[in-house]
């Protein structure tokens, strides 16, 4: 055996500490995640019944449910995605397939930029622009603050989807003579379609838990309603009242409430996972 | 990519694309005006004062920001003073270390940190971490450290020190994340090359470091944007008390928290200019905050052949 240095020694003890520990942080990380989420599955699950989830809120001690909130929060997805995705999509076309040059670069670092604008600020941009002039919250408001913080994210999967369609599909569609329009919409967005909506599917998780941008447009609610023009409930400002309420039913409440909406989101990534074998 | 074609639907077709394109930068500038005239009255009031004011309250009509600019500096480096050699770590294991079928599996999994919303932090945090914290974690900080001022006061659980941790657990996936496409994007020959000079499997990681370090520095501007501007889980941890003081066990409050409290409270038009005015400077700092980052993390993985951006 070679003798080996006391500095040697050193360096590989030092590089067996640092290499351990690199797996400790990620423990440390995974250990919080299902900390997190088996803590709200075991609080959860005891207040949860079919009338808690058609049932609208009631007076402390009276019981009450989220129907209500369920009902508004499909209500804020639909009308977002009814704005957000399309425009998502075409900014992502425009990005792959059409900008050119530093006009094109400017709106990709504008469209990365706006993913990392806080969504309160996006809250307080649609009351400036849609609450103070309507007068009143609404659920359109809180639809057009989703559909906002949306867009950036639909945007920049529909590009990296696109790009991954080859070249050769463009040029053979061209060949034979079709515009370019056709070529886009015809061919090369069908070619890029699973990987379009399975990006949407995330943008739709994403924004089903935001909180903050719907506290002073859609506001809240405690009854039923699917009107766009007036404030209407969701799931997470629900949690939200619920939670810094000084009431153990209504803390036992946002459980159950949390564990609803957290299936919902973690079914949906854990869906595109399985879907996509790729990582966006 | 592909020349114009010169038919009338392709022209049609390009001018609705770029319309949208223009959507875009329309939106941007859209917010810094709507936000800039609702926050007039306030700017016309205070001017430059209100930055640099302590006072905030709303009943005599003095609103300064300086609590809030505090609460929300000292929240975000209490994270990233946590998530930074967190985040570090999970990236090498992830990139350096684990197998493939490990890495991608346990990949996912950090990545679902990124996808509990906010107010979930926040419900676990009133009701799990802050209780656990006043328990076990700052009675001991109290006891150790309790000659400086930063761990002196009431132990309650509720405060800047639970804001910061709350944040850091929040904040960890998206800087692991851009920090795992910054190393994957560093050349396997630097890796080799340090190898061959006889280095261990330590000293090759810290050059591949080095070697990713402006990616890295984006990586971590990016997370400290995002923890400047997260709202619902700080607003239900940190007591919201527009106080300053030296205390990390003492409440306080973020700018973000701020608005998302007291926005509908705000019944006069000063109170509420003085609340678009927050929502302004956040918009402000946040913009120049990512734009820094991105173009750091830009430079690196384009250079290298480009790894698709994360987060």
């Amino acid at each position: 055996m070679a003798v080996t240095r006391p500095v040697d020694r050193m360096r590989r003890v030092t590089s067996a500490i640092m290499t351990t520990l690199t797996g400790l942080c990620t423990l440390v990380a995974i250990g919080i995640l299902l900390i997190i989420l088996s803590y709200i599955a075991y609080r959860g699950i005891g207040s949860l019944s079919f009338r808690f989830l058609v049932d609208s809120p009631r007076p402390v001690g009276e019981g009450g449910g989220i129907g209500n909130a369920i009902l508004g929060s499909v209500v804020l997805l639909t009308l977002s995605s009814a704005f957000g995705l399309p425009l998502g999509i075409a900014v992502g076309i425009y990005l792959s397939e059409i900008g050119k040059g530093r006009f094109a670069d400017a709106i990709r670092f504008l469209v990365d930029t706006l993913t990392g604008i806080p969504s309160i600020v996006t809250g307080v941009f649609v009351y400036a622009i849609l609450v103070l002039p309507m007068r009143h919250f609404s659920a359109f408001a809180g639809g057009v603050s989703l559909a906002l913080i949306m867009i950036p994210i639909v945007a920049r999967t529909t590009e990296e989807m696109l790009k991954l369609v080859p070249h050769s599909l463009r040029e053979g569609a061209l060949a034979l003579g079709a515009p370019q329009w056709r070529v886009i919409l015809g061919v090369v967005l069908p070619a890029a379609a699973s990987g379009i909506a399975t990006g949407a599917m995330l943008a739709i998780a994403r924004v089903s838990g935001e909180t903050a941008p719907l506290l002073f447009t859609a506001f809240g609610s405690r009854f039923f309603s699917y009107y766009l023009d007036r404030p209407i409930s969701s799931l997470t400002v629900q949690i939200y009242n619920y939670a810094i309420s000084p009431y153990d039913e209504w803390h036992a409440q946002a459980w159950a409430a949390t564990l609803v909406l957290m299936t919902l989101i973690l079914g949906i990534n854990i869906m595109v996972r399985f879907l996509t074998r790729k990582r966006f | 990519m592909l020349s114009p074609t010169g038919n009338t639907g392709d022209a049609i077709f390009r001018a609705l694309m770029f319309l949208v394109g223009l959507f875009v930068v329309s939106v941007v500038i859209a917010m810094l005006i709507a936000l800039a005239s609702d926050s007039m009255l306030s700017i016309r009031e205070f001017g430059f004062h209100f930055l640099i004011s302590r006072q905030w309250n709303p009943i005599k009509g003095e609103f300064g920001a300086l609590p809030f600019i505090y609460g929300t500096i000292v929240s975000s480096l209490i994270a990233l003073l946590i998530s930074v050699p967190l985040s570090l770590g999970i990236a090498v294991f992830l990139v350096e270390q684990a197998p493939h079928y490990i890495a991608r599996p346990v990949g996912f999994l950090v990545e679902l940190l990124a996808a509990i919303p906010s107010v979930v932090y926040g419900l676990w945090g009133i009701f799990v971490l802050a209780p656990f914290l006043r328990s076990y974690l700052e009675p001991p900080l109290a006891k150790a450290f309790g000659r400086l001022p930063l761990f002196q006061g009431p132990i309650t659980g509720i405060g800047l020190l639970t804001g910061g941790i709350i944040l850091a657990i929040m904040i960890t996936p998206i800087i692991s994340a851009v920090v795992r496409d910054v190393l994957a994007a560093v050349p396997g020959s630097q890796r080799e090359a340090a190898l061959a000079l006889g280095a261990t499997k330590w000293e090759m990681i810290r050059v591949v470091l080095v070697n990713g370090a402006p990616g890295i520095a984006g990586a971590v501007i990016l997370g400290l944007g995002r923890a400047l501007g997260e709202t619902m889980a700080v607003t239900m941890v940190i007591g919201n008390r527009p106080e300053i003081s030296a205390s990390l066990f003492e409440p306080s409050y973020t700018i973000a928290s701020a608005i998302a409290n007291e926005f509908t409270e705000a019944t006069q038009d000063l109170y509420l200019s003085a609340l678009v005015e927050l929502g302004l400077i956040l918009f402000l700092v946040t913009f120049i905050v990512n734009a820094i980052a991105r173009l750091l993390v830009w430079n690196v993985t384009r250079k290298t052949g480009g790894v698709g951006r994360a987060a």
